[in-house]
C-alpha cells in the first residue's frame, strides 16, 4: 500500500472518529461514523484485503449505519442538540484513553516481534474469499454453524418481541 | 523523493483514462438519452408524439434550419441540461443547509462508483477494459450500491418537510427490503460461476454459454438444461429487486406524485435535482450492466473471436475490442428499454403490496433456489 494513501486515510478516519464524539449533533455523528468506517475499509483495501472491506461497507456503512441513522432521525432528537459537555466525563474519558493507549505502548515495548516487519507473503496474489470460506467450512465449521443457528434465535426472538409488545 | 518513484504512474494513468472515458463518454450520454428515450416510448405507448422538435442548434451559426436526425427531437438531452445549469439554485429557508446540498451527491457518488469493476470490454490497446479488476466484484457492487441509500434519506430528512420525509423513510425501508431478494439471488449464479469476479463470470459462460442462453457457446448439455430453471428464477427476481433498488415504476412509491408531490426531491430544483434524476439513471444504468454480466454473458457475442493482450493492439483487435465494447452496451441499452417499457405498462404497488411481495415471496423464492441449485451441482454432472 502506498504510504501517501495509508496516511491520507488513517488521518481521515481519525479525524471523523474525534468527530463522532465532539458533534453535538447525532445526525452529524452518525454520518461521521460512516465516514470513519469507509477510511477503514479503504485502509483494509489497500492491504489486498478487499473481502474485509467490502464486507465492512456493506455490513457497517450500508446497513448497520443505516438503521442508526434512521432511527435518529425519526425521533428528531433537539434536546440532544444542547447539552453541553460534561466536564467529569471528559476528564475521565481522556484519562481512560490515556491508559489505554500508555498499556498498549508498554506491551509494545516488551514485544520485541512488533518491531519487525511481517515476512513477505510469498504469492503475488491471494484469493482471500477463497481462503475466508475454506477456512470457516472446515477447521470452524462447528463455530461457525453455531453463530448460524445463534442468529437465527436471535432473529425470531426479536420478532416474537415486538410482536408481544403490539398486543 | 524517493516514494514519488513507487507510486505506479502508468496504472494511475490507465485507470484515470478509463474511468473519464466510462463516466463521460458512454454512461452520461447514455443517461441523457435514456431520458429522451423514456419521453418517446411513452410518448409511443400512449400514442403522442413526444419530443420531436429540438435539433442541434446550428442556426446560431448561420445555417438556416437546426440539425435534425433520425428521429428527430434529439436536441432535447442538450436543452435540458442546459435548463438544469441555468436555472436559479434556490434553497428553501427551513431546510437544513449542510445536508440538503450533501444529499444530491451522496445519491450521484455511489451510482458512479459501481461503474468501477464493471468489464464493459474485452482488451484494447493493451489494456484490459474494466477500471479495477477485483475479486469482489459483485460484493463490491452491493456494498456500493447500499451506501446510496444515504443521499435519499438525508435529502428527506434535511428538507424539513413532511412529504420529503414520508419518500425518503418508504426508499430507504425499500431499499434495504430488497437488498436481501438482491443478493440471495445472485447467489445462485456465483455457486455455478464459483467466483465472484466479475471477469471471471464472463469468461465462464464464454466458455459454457451464457447462463440465460445457455446454447449460445454451441452446445447444449443436459446440467446446463437443469441449471437453468435456477438460474431463470434468479433472473426473475434479480430483475424486480433491480426495479425496486433503483425506485423505477411500479414499485416508484418514494416519489409517488399522486401521493407524495414529488417524494424525497420535492424541495429541490434546477442542478441539485437534476443530480438525484442522474443518480438514478446511473444506478438504472449500472444495475442494468449488472444483469449483462451476471446473466447475458457481459460483452461476449457469440460465434465471434476473442482479441487476447496480444492482439488488441493490431487494427483487428482494435476493432473487435471497440465491438465488444458497444455489445456490452447494445445489450444494457437493451435492458434500459425494458425498464422503461415495463414503466409505462404495469400501475405502481400499494406500499403494504410492496413489503409483501418482498420479504413474503421473493425472499422465499430466491432461498428455496439456492438449495435447488447447489442440489443440481452436486447430482448432475
Amino acid at each position: 500500500m502506498s504510504p501517501i494513501l495509508f496516511w491520507l486515510f488513517t488521518a481521515l478516519m481519525l479525524a471523523f472518529g474525534v468527530s463522532v464524539i465532539l458533534n453535538r449533533d447525532p445526525v452529524a455523528s452518525a454520518l461521521s461514523l460512516v465516514a470513519s468506517f469507509l477510511c477503514l475499509a479503504s485502509l483494509f483495501v489497500g492491504l489486498d484485503a478487499f473481502f474485509i472491506g467490502v464486507i465492512q461497507i456493506l455490513v457497517y456503512a450500508g446497513a448497520v449505519m443505516v438503521l442508526f441513522l434512521f432511527i435518529i432521525m425519526l425521533l428528531d432528537l433537539k434536546a440532544e442538540k444542547r447539552r453541553s459537555f460534561n466536564e467529569f466525563a471528559l476528564v475521565g474519558g481522556a484519562a481512560v484513553s490515556a491508559l489505554f493507549v500508555a498499556g498498549l505502548l508498554k506491551v509494545l515495548s516488551v514485544f520485541p516481534a512488533g518491531a519487525q516487519p511481517f515476512p513477505a507473503l510469498g504469492v503475488a496474489k491471494l484469493d482471500d474469499v477463497r481462503l475466508v470460506g475454506i477456512t470457516l467450512f472446515t477447521r470452524f465449521n462447528l463455530p461457525f454453524q453455531t453463530v448460524g443457528v445463534l442468529v437465527l434465535v436471535a432473529s425470531i426472538g426479536v420478532i416474537v418481541l415486538s410482536r408481544r409488545q403490539l398486543k | 523523493m524517493d516514494f514519488l518513484n513507487d507510486i505506479p504512474w502508468m496504472l494511475i494513468a490507465a485507470s484515470l483514462a478509463k474511468t473519464l472515458f466510462l463516466i463521460f463518454g458512454v454512461v452520461l450520454p447514455i443517461v441523457s438519452y435514456t431520458v429522451y428515450a423514456e419521453r418517446r416510448v411513452s410518448a409511443l405507448i400512449q400514442d403522442r408524439l413526444g419530443p420531436n422538435r429540438t435539433g442541434f442548434p446550428i442556426s446560431l451559426f448561420g445555417f438556416e434550419k437546426d440539425l435534425q436526425l433520425f428521429l428527430g427531437g434529439l436536441g432535447q438531452p442538450v436543452a435540458d441540461a442546459m435548463k438544469f445549469l441555468l436555472k436559479e439554485e434556490f434553497t428553501p429557508a427551513h431546510v437544513n443547509k449542510f445536508y440538503f446540498w450533501l444529499a444530491p451527491v451522496l445519491a450521484m457518488v455511489p451510482a458512479l462508483s459501481t461503474l468501477a469493476v464493471l468489464p464493459f470490454g474485452n482488451f484494447l490497446f493493451g489494456q484490459k477494459m474494466v477500471v479495477a479488476d477485483v475479486n469482489v466484484g459483485i460484493l463490491y457492487v452491493f456494498a456500493v450500491a447500499s451506501v446510496g441509500v444515504y443521499g435519499i434519506v438525508l435529502a428527506g430528512w434535511s428538507s424539513n418537510s413532511k412529504y420529503p420525509f414520508l419518500g425518503s423513510i418508504r426508499a430507504s425501508s425499500q431499499m434495504i427490503s430488497y437488498e436481501l431478494s438482491l443478493g440471495l439471488s445472485a447467489v445462485p449464479v456465483l455457486m455455478i460461476i464459483g467466483n465472484l469476479n466479475l471477469s471471471e463470470a464472463i469468461q465462464y459462460q464464454i466458455d459454457n454459454g451464457w447462463l440465460l442462453l445457455p446454447f449460445t457457446d454451441g452446445k447444449l448439455t443436459l446440467r446446463e438444461l437443469f441449471l437453468w430453471i435456477p438460474v431463470f428464477v434468479s433472473f426473475i427476481i434479480f430483475t424486480i429487486s433491480m426495479f425496486a433498488e433503483t425506485n423505477r415504476l411500479p414499485f416508484d412509491l418514494p416519489e409517488s406524485e399522486t401521493e407524495l408531490v414529488a417524494g424525497y426531491h420535492t424541495e429541490y430544483s434546477a442542478m441539485k435535482f437534476a443530480l438525484f434524476f442522474l443518480g438514478e439513471y446511473a444506478a438504472m444504468i449500472a444495475g442494468s450492466s449488472i444483469i449483462v454480466v451476471l446473466f447475458l454473458g457481459g460483452w461476449h457475442v457469440p460465434f465471434l473471436p476473442i482479441n487476447t493482450l496480444e492482439s488488441s493492439t493490431t487494427p483487428a483487435g482494435i476493432a473487435l475490442g471497440f465491438l465488444h465494447i458497444t455489445a456490452f452496451f447494445a445489450k444494457v441499452v437493451g435492458i434500459l428499454i425494458f425498464f422503461i417499457w415495463v414503466r409505462w405498462t404495469l400501475p405502481r404497488f400499494r406500499f403494504d403490496q410492496l413489503m409483501k411481495l418482498g420479504w413474503l415471496y421473493l425472499f422465499e423464492i430466491a432461498l428455496v433456489n439456492i438449495f435447488i441449485t447447489a442440489a443440481i451441482l452436486a447430482w448432475v454432472k
